[in-house]
């Protein structure tokens, strides 16, 4: 699925259940994390909702492209790791990018999630993401 | 300027009270705005928020030094605040009252002072598996800095209890030295016997601190009759600014303790070699305080004495006791503290299989607010083996109508998690 695709879909919905209903799903089609990776070194500092995070960067045919496995007790958050997956995983730096995340949340109604508490998981991983993707841009 | 609208028993009935809190007539997502979160945080009358304005717009200026009209109408009505503290906890002089930031710094203060100067190695302080962290972590602080030791009594086995209450006479010896303990429960409500504790405290010549951040919103409080050593509570709860609260302290142990911050309106002298300092209360109000906030909190105490307290209290007790019912009989949905004696306006809970924080998140699309997560009692959630509860908590404002939506909202988490 592309970012575009993910923008189409959730527009279809004209109410708040709808949206949540999809965002719930695409989380439950998340490629699994397996336990052993959910170590405390994995694990996302964050106050309300446990999030394990792995980034790797892949190496194919001399370019690199930037992938992570993410998990989450919550379905909520188990979705907008899907919508990162949508935007981050399997792209290069250069089709990361083409998009600003709060421009994203922003348009799929989600942006409460980025804003509102700092202090949760899910917030901390976005920003683990970005260092992530910032160290690879400068190497 | 509008007059301070206090509805009269004549006229008492939950809706007129809704009328004195324009937040609540708002809606969210074109749902009505559901408030369950009292416990975290009240909401203020208008009356609270008018006395305010006012006292900024018209007649604003600093405290106790100014000799000028201004000046001294605005010191009458902070020491006002104080006088109408003292006897709304059932404190025998208000110079017992020491204005603070909130209970969190009432207790800070108590172990900055009192505990830095009689606490030593060895001695043990009793808290409870119920606390929220403003009432352990200064006490861990304090411990680590001393040497002392922290004992806990525990929480009983099985979702629908409550705190072992048998255990502090085991808990409660010669080495204790202070007992903390909250007298309402933030997370699930209980009610503790603190007037009995007190007993057990004093037999083996222990000081207790209580915590009444929840139970002076919802409980008849006397310190007089607790005979407690110090009682804390904080303003934003009690329909009250923020920044404003309190600490309660017998007169003798405030005399005898050392100054918390130093700084101006607690010294009485001040030469280069030598500092005296005022009494209690001025001896630990360093600073210019929130006096607007004090005297916010005076006017939400008038506000709350104007109201009659018995059909408050059955009006909470009755919205606790339904909330208890009815989420009783929504499959997969554990309640906590059940069958615990006495509790009020405190509800947590847990759904099978959505996390609490999911669960708020969904409540929220429908204006419904409450609260995921720890509830800052993570020796609770231990105790139990959660990792958070959703809560809801009930204030005089809330309606069984707010109730129905909690109930409706759950029932549509559910369906979408299922």
């Amino acid at each position: 699925m592309t970012v575009e695709e993910l923008l189409e879909n959730f527009a279809l919905f004209d109410d708040w259940e709808d949206r949540y209903q999809y965002l719930i799903e695409l989380g439950r089609k998340l490629p699994t994390m397996p336990d052993n990776y959910k170590t405390e070194e994995n694990k996302v500092k964050g106050c309300i909702s446990q999030v394990w995070i792995v980034i790797k960067p892949i190496s194919n045919k001399n370019k690199e492209y930037f992938d992570f496995l993410a998990d989450s007790d919550s379905h909520i958050v188990k979705g907008l790791i899907a919508v990162l997956r949508v935007m981050y995983a399997g792209k290069t730096i250069d089709q990361i990018a083409l998009y600003n995340i709060d421009e994203v949340f922003e348009s799929l109604g989600l942006h409460q999630h980025l804003s509102v508490n700092r202090r949760n998981g899910f917030y901390s991983m976005v920003e683990k993401l970005q260092n992530s993707i910032k160290i690879h841009e400068n190497a | 300027m509008m007059p301070n609208r206090i509805v009269n028993n004549a006229e008492f009935t939950i809706e007129n009270i809704r009328r004195d809190f324009p937040i609540l007539l708002q809606e969210i997502n074109g749902y009505p705005f559901t408030y369950l979160d009292s416990a975290a945080s009240s909401q203020k009358p208008l009356c609270v928020i008018e006395k305010m304005s006012d006292a900024m717009q018209n007649y604003y200026s600093n405290i106790h030094r100014g000799l000028y009209q201004f000046s001294q109408k605005m010191t009458t009505e902070y020491e006002q605040a104080r006088m109408k503290v003292a006897p709304f906890l059932g404190a025998g002089v208000a110079d017992e009252i020491i204005f603070t930031r909130n209970a969190t710094e009432s207790i800070n203060l108590v172990a900055a002072t009192w505990g830095r100067a009689n606490i030593n190695e060895g001695d043990e302080i009793l808290l409870t598996e119920l606390e929220h962290h403003s009432n352990i972590v200064p006490w861990h602080m304090l411990a680590k800095e001393t040497g002392a030791v922290l004992k806990y009594v525990p929480l009983l086995a099985g979702v629908e209890n409550g705190l072992d209450i048998e255990a502090f006479s085991n808990l409660i010896t010669s080495k204790t030295k202070l007992v903390c303990m909250s007298h309402m429960s933030n997370v699930t409500g209980e009610i503790l016997p603190v007037k009995e504790i007190t007993k057990q405290a004093h037999a083996v010549g222990a000081k207790i601190l209580v915590d009444g951040s929840q139970a002076a919103v919802h409980l008849d409080v006397n310190v007089s009759d607790i005979d407690c050593d110090f009682y804390v509570i904080t303003g934003h709860k009690l329909y009250a600014p923020t920044g404003i609260g309190a600490l309660y302290g017998k007169k003798e142990l405030l005399d005898n303790m050392p100054p918390y911050q130093g700084g101006g309106e607690m010294i009485e002298t001040v030469s280069i070699h030598e500092i005296t300092y005022k009494e209690a209360p001025a001896k630990f109000e360093a600073g210019t305080p929130a006096f607007i906030e004090a005297i916010g909190l005076g006017t939400a105490l008038d506000y709350i004495q104007g109201l009659d307290n018995n059909i408050i209290r059955e009006h909470e007790n009755s919205l606790t006791e339904q909330a208890f019912e009815e989420l009783q009989k929504l499959d997969g949905v554990q309640v906590f503290g059940r069958d615990v004696a006495e509790k009020s306006s405190i509800v947590s809970f847990t759904i099978d299989g959505v996390h609490p924080h999911d669960a708020a998140t969904v409540l929220d699309q429908m204006g419904i607010a409450v609260r995921a997560g720890q509830h800052c009692a993570a020796p609770f959630m231990d105790a139990r083996g959660v990792p958070s509860t959703l809560r809801a908590s009930f204030a005089m404002y809330n309606t069984e109508q707010d109730l129905e939506s909690l109930i409706l909202g759950l029932k549509k988490v559910q369906k979408l998690f299922s």
